[in-house]
């Protein structure tokens, strides 16, 4: 039992040492811009101060005008003066400090996410390949995005809030310290009845978005297999569950939404009780004086309702920035997690710069696994002479992927080693390493911009002779002048306005045109037209040609022309040859063969 | 808009009583200042104890009155708000549930999960705050300004200045910022593509080694998102100085008019400290109308979007016949009386007269069909006419885009054709009711998608009632057996939301399965068995084709080894027929045939399959 009781314990410390120390991350970020939090905080104090002026000064006016044909028009109009004076004042310092928290926040806000984008280009693909993108993605913008509310809440409302109550509470004591008592002592009870009532609000706002969760799964889950539903006629089981699970999201909404909203009028009747009650003693002190010495004017009373009404003000506020900053804290730390992330090893500092490879991949007893556990790779040994053609062929989730992940140094070997013309590729610089490959993958990526700037990304002087050579060259050059505007269209986001095999024509034309010694190739296997594929099929014939060159093949041609065939089942190379000696083997490729391309 | 206030209208009582009490708690709020320059008048002035004692009660009962109208009012608006968003999420689904997968696929299922939750969140927060405010926020800025006026009108016609002047800067500023920050999101939403794009692509820009371009791309569009921010923030900071600058103002015009009017004997000090109370009750409101305009405006953007969806139709009639049996075929092919199959299906016809639970298979007619998805401009068929007997087994082979799977989306009526038409057992599918239509096919998609839940639980998608027995049989004929015992929990496997715990080869095995539970006349593999393996794949056919009893298979593939024993082969181009006839005819005529079966065999093979007996 006790030891339970210490496992909370323990697990509650170290979530309070986790936002400890996140907080003074933030802190941190918050550090270059001293000078401008420092001017802030005396701009927040300059007009907190003539905010809380102006009413004594109000005061002093309805003092002034005492009854009828007593008014005291010449110290009035001083007054009058006085005050207008401070307005204008007040009213720059709030739009100056405004100005400067804004610049504060959102240039933390650009720091941050500048960062979390560098540390994207700069981490081991294994972190990304395990993290979703979605994931990242809202880091890097919907985290941000909450910490820059909740820092610039914390500038604004924090600050002066608390700068307010101060300043009410001293004015107060100048004005009337009995009668302050009573308005500093009540406080608290609003401030606790809100706490109360956001405690309950908050544990259905949990179940409002656990059930939200719910109806977001179900939804994604239906709309996703929409064909199937509609095919099995399954709309109207979907519905009921929908409606039955939207129910229970209704419920908690509603229990959250209303007892959430209880704290606006609870806290307002308490602060109006105090106010009353003020009011009272107020009226009271004006012609008792149960202490001795002056009484109350009718003017400082006025002053003294309006302190007690600004005075409760930001108490609400404060309440509000608290829960947007434990959000910001939260999503805070989400940001950190990935700036925290080890980036990949830098280069040796003895590196080699690979200049332009001959092309000769040697890999020497490789094992590799993503995760310890489960053992992918093992001992897998090929010798690449420069200029021969390797195909890899098996089955979907053989390994293949992972194998280019290896060369490329995408991923680094367990054990073994990955030699190019004789280097360890742990020993050369990556992107002397990378300079030297060539790679057309299935799955194409392409950059938002234009046809032409997509050619040339991995050369971006090209010029537009070479890059409509490199087009020609990828037959893709046809197609491009088919577009509405030839190389300076536009691809949409992700090349939503090509087709499959025109995209892998053009990243085809993007390697075309600075081609490197060593070539890694994905053969299509599907959702290409013929003609198409014919291109594709020329153009990686014309790439390969006295080139090194790694081809995850399903053509027949393609694997029979191979010098060398690794056969990957289950991440194993189980068989490793040309094509006769592995229809002589009698073995695994021989069985793919024969589904494949004999007649069954 | 309209649909709206038809949700509310439900719970018109409550959508009358929550403004109504709120306003009734603001009108109690509008008496403190009244009341208390009647202390300072009667009770400061007379030094009458009692008379200040009495008018704190009735202070104290106002607020007691107020927080309980208060609380009532939050009851009912909380109350109506989340029902409006419960009845309209619900309707937004079973709308949904409607559309044309085409059109799901247009819009976007993250589109659509947005519009389903966080839309109608802010419709929910929108009518929340519209009940609690759009009576109440008004009517105190103008009570104030009435009750100034029933205290002194001289000093209350600063009230007729001020508020106009507030409403402008208010308005002014509002509106100028609106914009601006649309065009802040606009930034941030550039922001999220590119780093999307850089996600998707880090393989890519690694390869290339452009990480340091790209770097310095999203630099610059960090910078201009913060030069954005900031200007918008300029702007949207000078709201508070303002408005303060103005009320303020507002107060030093009472104090001096209200000095006059002392002087003149026509005012009391208590009544100018009233006017000076009723001038700050103003600019609280006023803030608050001017954020539930906001709210008011981003909900109505968002109710708009839910109503883009809803106005997205599927147009389709529901027909009025039964699935119609095989004898019906007859007719139609009596119609069609060159039809050289037509004794083939009488005679099945005659065999299965009654439609029983037996598999009967069902002849599918094309006829001249023109089909064009909504928005694009060429046709995705044209002028399609073949004719498939009961029973008999169709392949559909070409490239993507040609049209394959087009065909057979309009066999279960996922559309309608433009022009043409397709006919089951000689009765067109516009006829047919949708629900039978569809109880009748089997169709195994493109993308394997099975559901959260137990393996039995989806192989009953197939057919409500099918036993163990048929759906181990269904399991068997798919293949599936071997990994379904290697898991060793049978039929009670537990099946993660889209099949996450099963491969891609595995999850298509238990689509085909589930479309096989259901026994149905027409069988449909879109491209369905693309993640097998060439043996696996033949085995399925096989048992198909031996065990799934007579029914109809159209198999639709880019593999010639899955089409090519098809009693006929539909070849498709660029939305044409190109060829239309067995494994050797087209080999011998078609030159599209050729072309595929020339990237996936030998010459020696295709010289042999031309000549030889297939």
């Amino acid at each position: 039992m006790s030891e339970k009781i210490n496992g909370v314990i323990s697990e509650e410390d170290r979530k309070k040492s986790r936002r400890k120390s996140t907080m003074s991350r933030i802190l941190l970020c918050i550090r270059p811009y001293l000078p401008l939090v420092i001017l802030s905080l005396v701009l927040a104090v300059i007009s907190v101060f003539l905010q809380l002026i102006i009413p004594v000064w109000i005061g002093d006016g309805v003092d002034a005008i005492m009854g009828k044909g007593s008014v005291d028009f010449s110290t009035l109009l001083k007054i009058i003066r006085k005050i207008v004076i401070c307005i204008c004042l007040t009213a720059a310092a709030q739009w100056i400090m405004n100005h400067v928290n804004n610049v504060i926040t959102y240039r933390i806000v650009r720091d941050l996410r500048v960062q979390a984008f560098h540390k994207i280009h700069s981490i081991p693909l294994s972190w990304l390949d395990t993290h979703s993108s979605g994931d990242l993605l809202s880091r890097v913008i919907t985290d941000i995005e909450q910490l820059s509310d909740g820092l610039l809440l914390g500038f604004t409302q924090l600050f002066t809030g608390v700068i307010t109550i101060i300043g009410t509470i001293i004015f107060m004591v100048s004005l009337q310290p009995l009668a302050t008592l009573i308005v500093v002592v009540f406080t608290p009870l609003s401030f606790v009845i809100a706490k109360f009532i956001s405690s309950h609000a908050y544990s259905y706002f949990q179940k409002q978005s656990a059930a939200r969760g719910n109806v977001t799964d179900l939804t994604n889950e239906m709309l996703g297999g929409l064909k199937v539903v509609q095919t099995f006629g399954h709309e109207k089981k979907a519905m009921d569950e929908f409606s039955e699970r939207n129910h229970e999201l209704s419920g908690y909404s509603l229990k959250a939404t209303f007892f959430s909203s209880l704290t606006n009028p609870a806290t307002r009747f308490v602060n109006s009780l105090i106010y009353d009650g003020v009011a009272l003693a107020g009226c009271l002190l004006c012609f008792l004086s149960p202490f001795g010495g002056a009484v109350m004017t009718v003017g400082s009373l006025t002053s003294f309702l309006s302190y007690v009404k600004q005075y409760s003000q930001p108490f609400n506020d404060i309440t509000g920035v608290l829960t947007e900053f434990q959000n910001s804290v939260a999503s805070a730390a989400r940001v950190f997690e990935l700036l925290d992330t080890k980036p990949e090893p830098a280069d040796d500092s003895d590196a080699v710069t690979l200049e332009h490879a001959s092309g000769a991949v040697k890999l020497d007893h490789v094992a590799f696994s993503y995760v310890p556990e489960k053992p992918l790779i093992e001992d897998l040994n090929v010798n690449v002479q420069p200029g021969q053609r390797i195909a890899i062929v098996g089955p979907t989730g053989c390994g293949k992927t992972t194998l280019i992940n290896l060369l490329m140094r995408f991923y680094d070997v367990d054990s073994g080693s990955i030699t190019v013309d004789g280097t360890d590729i742990r020993h050369i610089v990556r992107t002397s390493l990378r300079d030297n490959y060539g790679m057309v993958l299935q799955d194409t990526w392409l950059k938002s911009g234009t046809i032409r700037e997509n050619i040339s990304y991995g050369n971006p002087d090209a010029t537009d002779e070479e890059i409509i050579a490199a087009a020609k060259k990828a037959y893709a050059h046809s197609f491009i002048m088919r577009m509405p505007k030839g190389y300076d269209t536009e691809i949409e986001e992700n090349g939503g306005n090509l087709s499959a095999g025109q995209k892998q024509l053009l990243c085809i034309a993007r390697v075309m045109l600075h081609l490197p010694p060593i070539l890694i190739l994905d053969e299509a296997t599907s959702s290409i037209d013929t003609l198409t594929e014919i291109r594709i099929q020329k153009a990686f014939d014309e790439m390969m040609k006295g080139r090194t060159s790694f081809v995850v093949a399903h053509r027949l041609s393609t694997i029979r022309d191979a010098d060398e065939i690794l056969v990957m089942r289950d991440g194993h190379i189980i068989e490793q040859g040309n094509h006769e000696q592995l229809l002589q083997k009698n073995g695994f490729y021989k069985q793919l063969y024969s589904a494949q391309f004999e007649r069954s | 808009m309209k649909r709206l206030f038809s949700y509310m209208r439900v719970h018109l009582v409550e959508s009358i009583l929550a403004p109504l009490f709120k306003m009734l708690e603001a009108t109690f709020e509008l008496f403190v200042p009244i009341i208390v320059a009647e202390m300072i008048d009667t009770g400061v002035a007379g030094r009458d104890v009692s008379f200040l004692v009495k008018r704190l009660i009735l202070l104290l009962v106002l607020a007691a009155c107020g927080l309980a109208f208060s609380i009532t009012a939050q009851y009912f608006s909380a109350k109506v708000a989340t029902d409006t968003a419960e009845m309209m999420r619900n309707d937004l689904f079973r709308h949904m549930e409607t559309l044309s997968w085409h059109q799901i696929d247009s819009l976007g299922t993250s589109t659509l999960i947005t519009r389903m939750t966080s839309d109608i969140n802010t419709v929910q927060n929108g009518v929340n705050m519209f009940l609690r405010l759009f009576l109440r926020s008004p009517f105190v800025v103008f009570g104030a300004m009435f009750m100034a006026f029933t205290v002194d009108s001289h000093t209350a016609m600063t009230f007729v200045v001020v508020i106009p002047v507030l409403f402008l800067i208010v308005f002014a500023v509002l509106l100028a910022t609106m914009p601006l920050y649309r065009k802040v999101q606009k930034q941030l939403d550039a922001i999220m593509r590119t780093t999307r794009e850089n996600l998707l692509g880090v393989r890519v820009v690694r390869a290339f080694n452009r990480q340091e371009s790209e770097k310095s791309a999203f630099d610059s569009e960090s910078d201009n998102l913060y030069d954005r921010q900031i200007f918008v923030g300029k702007i949207s900071a000078l709201l508070n100085p303002m408005t303060y600058v103005v009320i303020n103002l507002g107060i030093v015009a009472i104090l001096w008019i209200g000095g006059r009017q002392v002087n003149a004997g026509a005012l009391t000090q208590g009544k100018i400290i009233a006017q000076v109370n009723y001038m700050s009750q103003i600019l609280v409101e006023l803030i608050k109308l001017a954020n539930l305009i906001i709210l008011l405006s981003r909900a109505m953007a968002s109710a708009r979007r839910v109503d883009d969806v809803f106005r997205i139709t599927n147009n389709m009639q529901d027909g009025t016949q039964p699935f119609p049996s095989v004898t019906g075929a007859v007719s139609a092919a009596d119609q069609s009386a060159d039809r050289k199959t037509q004794a083939e299906i009488a005679s099945t016809s005659d065999l299965n007269a009654v439609h029983t639970d037996k598999v009967n298979g069902a002849s599918i007619d094309f006829r001249d069909v023109v089909f064009r998805y909504e928005k694009d401009a060429e046709p995705a068929l044209t002028d399609i006419t073949f004719h498939a007997d009961a029973g008999s087994t169709i392949g559909i082979i070409g490239g993507t885009g040609s049209g394959k799977s087009s065909i057979v989306n309009l066999i279960p009526r996922f559309y309608d054709t433009e022009s043409g038409s397709v006919m089951l057992n000689g009765t067109d599918v516009r006829q047919i009711r949708t629900d039978d239509l569809r109880s009748h096919i089997g169709l195994v998609p493109q993308k394997a998608m099975l559901f959260h839940g137990t393996l039995r639980d989806n192989m009953k998608w197939g057919r409500e009632d099918a036993t163990d027995e048929e759906i181990n049989e269904a399991i068997d004929i798919a293949q599936a057996r071997e990994f379904v015992d290697s898991k060793g929990a049978g039929l009670d496997l537990m099946i993660e939301q889209e099949g996450r715990n099963l491969s891609g080869g595995q999850k298509q095995r238990l689509t085909i399965a589930r479309a096989v539970v259901r026994k149905p006349d027409i069988l449909i593999l879109d491209d369905s068995a693309s993640a097998l393996d060439f043996a696996t794949d033949a085995a399925l056919r096989h048992a198909i084709r031996t065990r799934a009893g007579s029914c109809t298979v159209i198999l639709v593939s880019q593999r010639v080894s899955t089409v090519r024993s098809a009693d006929e082969i539909l070849v498709m181009n660029d939305g044409k027929l190109a060829g239309c006839g067995t494994h050797r005819e087209l080999l011998n005529s078609c030159p599209e045939y050729q072309d595929i079966c020339a990237s996936q065999m030998t010459p020696e093979e295709i010289a042999r399959d031309r000549e030889g007996d297939v």
